[in-house]
Formats: structure tokens, sequence, C-alpha cells
């Protein structure tokens, strides 16, 4: 047989076996449909948990050192301070707010100002906010800077409350172990589900393997249809997740942007990107090509003409 | 072409359906395996296309020892055999056209070469311009002869038959036998399962006749 044949010969079958699916429309959507809800629901929350993950990095960015100064330090070391410290490649900003500038404006917003006013002294001491670049504002980062500067002659105490910024992450990597997990025994439901679909498809037409086998048909000649068959179901499926992620992020999409509004944030819901798509498709066939190839490599060698 | 060496079959069941039988069929012969229902006629025919195997003795089907051949090698090995059945087995959501060409399909034949050899075969069962029918849509004699042309489309050498005739009346038996004897004479070898005896009375060829699986007479052609 040489290669043209070959080939001809697989797309028809190919061709002839989505001719067969579309005969019993009812059937094969519906066995699509089970792989596409079954992979729509990890993909769906694997999407809310990127864009969490995003978002959670944006909060990262966004967040500030204070720098509190020893009150007996001079009246200049601030300002050094200040130059020391955003000539660091992991500073993006430094703003100083002296000792007399937050008295006043703590006498202003707080309301004690007539109790300040018997203060021989001004209690706070001068302040740094100092800002992280956007490379170092990760946990680590931030840390590591905030080291360095508790380090600084004439710092009290350097203010960093990032714990919950690592107890959210750490939320959020509890559950993109629980997504994963979900993910694969779902996964495992889909090429179930195929080989099962599969077996039936071929115990439905077992007369006409027995009748194929006689006339000198390969155990390889006979499988070619139900594994295309399964390729067929599992692009369905897939494209029906795919469908379902997409009318999921769009329906959470409005929610979302209030939600991020109120937190003062730009933030948008992001969907599956195209090649997100492609890897959706290609996964969802190559599962399904696995439960048919589990069906065939059974109950096609099992029937024998008698 | 076709010989059998004190060959003896008995089924999982513990049947003995073949008990030491020996016989030769030279090659483009017409033979006729008679003898009553349970005699070993089919048995006989499945051991040839390798459906069951010899429980002991030897079978040598086209110059080979049906016993070296592998599970693997089994379907090219059912290419060199036409095979016709009682109840046809056709497939009945298919044309005449797609069930004749089956064989060839499998062997990879280039699709001009296909419709070329399928109109051929429909040809010699005197079928032609039935190529779209649905088997369901012809008689029960025209089955017959959709199947006999599905099994020498792809020109084997060796045709065996199972009660090709079991559900015909006289005068479409008699048509359908005078087929195989128009292909022994064209160099096929034909071999034949019938309990019809009256029927093949006429015909010159190798007549083998079973009883309990044993050869209890016959004659050479």
């Amino acid at each position: 047989m040489n290669i043209g044949i070959y080939f001809s010969r697989h797309a028809q079958v190919l061709v002839g076996s989505l001719g067969r699916l579309a005969r019993q429309p009812l059937a094969s959507f519906m066995t699509m449909a089970v792989i596409g809800i079954a992979l729509a629901l990890p993909l769906l929350l694997n999407v809310f948990l990127q864009n969490a993950r995003m978002a959670s990095g944006n909060l990262n960015d966004a967040f500030d050192l204070s720098v509190y100064l020893d009150k007996k330090a001079d009246a200049g070391r601030a300002q050094a301070l200040a130059k020391q410290l955003r000539l660091r490649g992991d500073v993006a900003a430094v703003h100083v707010i002296s000792a007399d500038e937050a008295l006043r404006e703590f006498r202003e917003s707080s309301g004690f100002g007539k109790a300040l006013d018997t203060l021989r002294d001004n209690p706070l001491p001068d302040t740094l906010v100092v800002t992280p670049t956007l490379d170092a504002g990760t946990p680590q980062g931030t840390e590591s800077l905030r080291a360095a500067i508790a380090a600084m002659p004439g710092v009290q105490i350097v203010q960093l409350d990032t714990d919950w910024i690592k107890r959210l992450q750490a939320i959020l990597d509890v559950i993109r172990h629980a997504v994963m997990l979900t993910g694969a025994l779902l996964a495992v439901g889909v090429v179930l589900i195929v080989s099962n679909t599969i077996r039936l498809d071929i115990l439905n037409r077992r007369a006409e393997i027995e009748v194929m086998k006689l006339v000198g048909a390969s155990d390889g000649f006979t499988r070619r249809p139900f594994l295309y068959s399964g390729l067929w179901y599992g692009l369905g499926g897939g494209f029906l997740a795919i469908v379902l992620v997409t009318v999921g992020t769009l329906f959470l999409e409005q929610p979302v942007a209030r939600l991020a509004l109120l937190y003062g944030s730009g933030f948008r819901l992001e969907g599956l990107s195209s090649v997100s798509m492609l890897e959706v498709l290609a996964a969802a066939a190559a599962l399904a090509w696995a439960g048919s190839w589990l069906a065939v490599r059974r109950h096609i060698r099992a029937i024998e003409p008698a | 072409m076709i010989r059998f060496d004190q060959v003896h079959k008995r089924y999982p069941n513990g049947r003995e359906a073949l008990a030491g039988v020996s016989f030769e069929i030279e090659s483009g012969k017409l033979a006729f395996l008679t003898g009553h229902s349970g005699a070993g006629k089919s048995s006989i025919l499945k051991l040839i296309a390798l459906i069951e195997r010899p429980t002991r003795g030897q079978v040598i089907v086209n110059n080979r020892n049906v016993a070296g051949i592998k599970p693997r090698g089994i379907a090219q090995f059912r290419r060199q055999i036409g095979v016709v059945f009682q109840d046809h087995k056709l497939l009945h959501d298919r044309p005449v056209m797609d069930n004749v060409a089956l064989p060839l399909i499998i062997a990879g034949t280039p699709k001009r070469e296909i419709d070329k050899r399928v109109r051929a075969a429909l040809d010699q069962v005197g079928l032609l311009g039935k190529e779209k029918s649905r088997p369901l849509e012809l008689s029960t004699g025209e089955q017959q002869r959709v199947g006999i042309a599905r099994a020498v489309v792809a020109r084997p050498a060796l045709l065996i038959a199972d009660e090709p005739t079991g559900n015909l009346d006289p005068d479409l038996a008699r048509e359908v036998m005078q087929l195989f004897k128009r292909f022994s004479e064209v160099g096929v070898t034909v071999v034949v399962a019938t309990h019809d005896v009256h029927l093949i009375e006429s015909f010159d060829a190798t007549r083998i006749v079973l009883s309990e699986g044993r050869i209890v007479g016959g004659a050479a052609a």
C-alpha cells in the first residue's frame, strides 16, 4: 500500500467516523457535553486561580515599607537615609515624612489637637515610606529589603505587614493543588467515559466487526474507525469546554469588575488565551484517544468470528 | 492446494467434530463436502479459514501449514480466501457497492481499481446495476450473490462456501452452484459444504462425504 493511499484511507475513515457520529446527533452531543463539562470545571477554577494570583501580585506591588527612625537620631539623618535608599536597585521611591509634618497631620486628622498641645516634645519619629520596585515586590524581595533597612544606623523599626499576603498566597497555593487534583480526577473520568462509549459502540457493531475480520481485516484496520470516533468525541468535548469557560468568564466579568472597583483596582477578569484554547483541544483529544484506545484494545481483539 | 492429514477437532465443550480426517483437494478443482448437519462440514471450512485451529493433525492451505500462522498473520492469510456464508453476512447499513468493495478496501486497493473490480464481480454474479441498492432491498438469492461477489472480488485462489444454497429455492440454488463451477473453471479452488445431495448430482466435482466427523465416502472428479 503506498503512502498516498494510506493517508487517503485514514482521511476517509476520519470523515466516515464523523459522519457516523452525526447520524446520532443527540447521543454524540451528550457524550461530548459530559466531556465538555468535566473539562470545563477544572478549567474555570484554573482561570480564577490565575486571575487571583495576578490580582494578589498587583497588591504586593503596591505594598510599601514604613521606616521609623530613632528619636535620638539627628535631624539630617532622615534625608541622608532617603538619599542612600534611593540608590538601591530594589527601591522605586522614598517619601520622607518629618516628625513635625507627622504631628501636624496627626493633629488635623485625629481630633486630639488639644491633648497634643500638652506634650512637651513631639513623640513621633521621622518616617520614611519606601516603595520597592516591581521586581523586588515579592514576599522574599520585600523581606530582604526590610532586613537591609533595619540594619542601617538610626533606624528603629521597619514595619512590613506582608503576613496577610503570605497567607493569601498560601491559600491560593492550596487551591491550586485542589484544582490540580480535581483536574486529574476529571481527566481520568473523561478517559473512562470515552472508553465506555466506544465499548458500547463496538458491541453494537459486533456483527460488522466479525464480517470485517472474516474478509481479512487486521485488528488495526478494525480499530481505526473507533479510535477516530474517540478523537471526535474529544475534540467536540474540548470545544464545548472552551465555550463553557468563555461563557462562565463573561458571566462573572461584571461582578468581578465591581468588586475590583471597590478595592480601587482596575483589575479585569482574563479568560482563556487562544494558546490555552488550543491546549485544551489537544488535551481533550489526547484523553479521548486514550479512552478509545483502552476500549478497542480489549474489545476488538475479543470479537472473533465463530 | 488443501490437504488435511489425520485432523482431529474437539471443541471446548467436549464435542468431537472431526475424528481423524484426511483428504486432498487439488488446485483449481470444485469440491463438495456433504453430510448431515453436525457431520463436520462447517468444522472443515472453519479450519481452512483459520476461524478454528485443529486439535491434532495437519491442515495445509495454499502450501502452508496453518499451524505456523500466528494470530497477527491471520488477517493476511484470510485475504487469500474468499468466504461465502449461508446467511450472507452483509452489512445492511451500506450499499451493495461498499459491501462488495470491503475486501479491496481492507487490502488497500486504489479507489479507481476498486470501482472497476466491484463492477466486474457484480457482472459475474449477474447483479451489475445494483451497486447503489441496500442489501435488504434485494431478494434472498440476490443477497447471496452479493455475498459471492464480495468473496471473489479480491480474486482469491481459494473460495469456500458454507451451505450457500440453504435459503434458496431449487432454481436459484442451481444457478449459484453453476456460478461456483464457473469459478473453478477459471482456476479458483472452490470448496462448498452442502447437505443437498440432489443438487450436486449433476456436477463434475470432487466429493467428500462426512458422517460424525469421519469421511465415509467420496469420489475424485
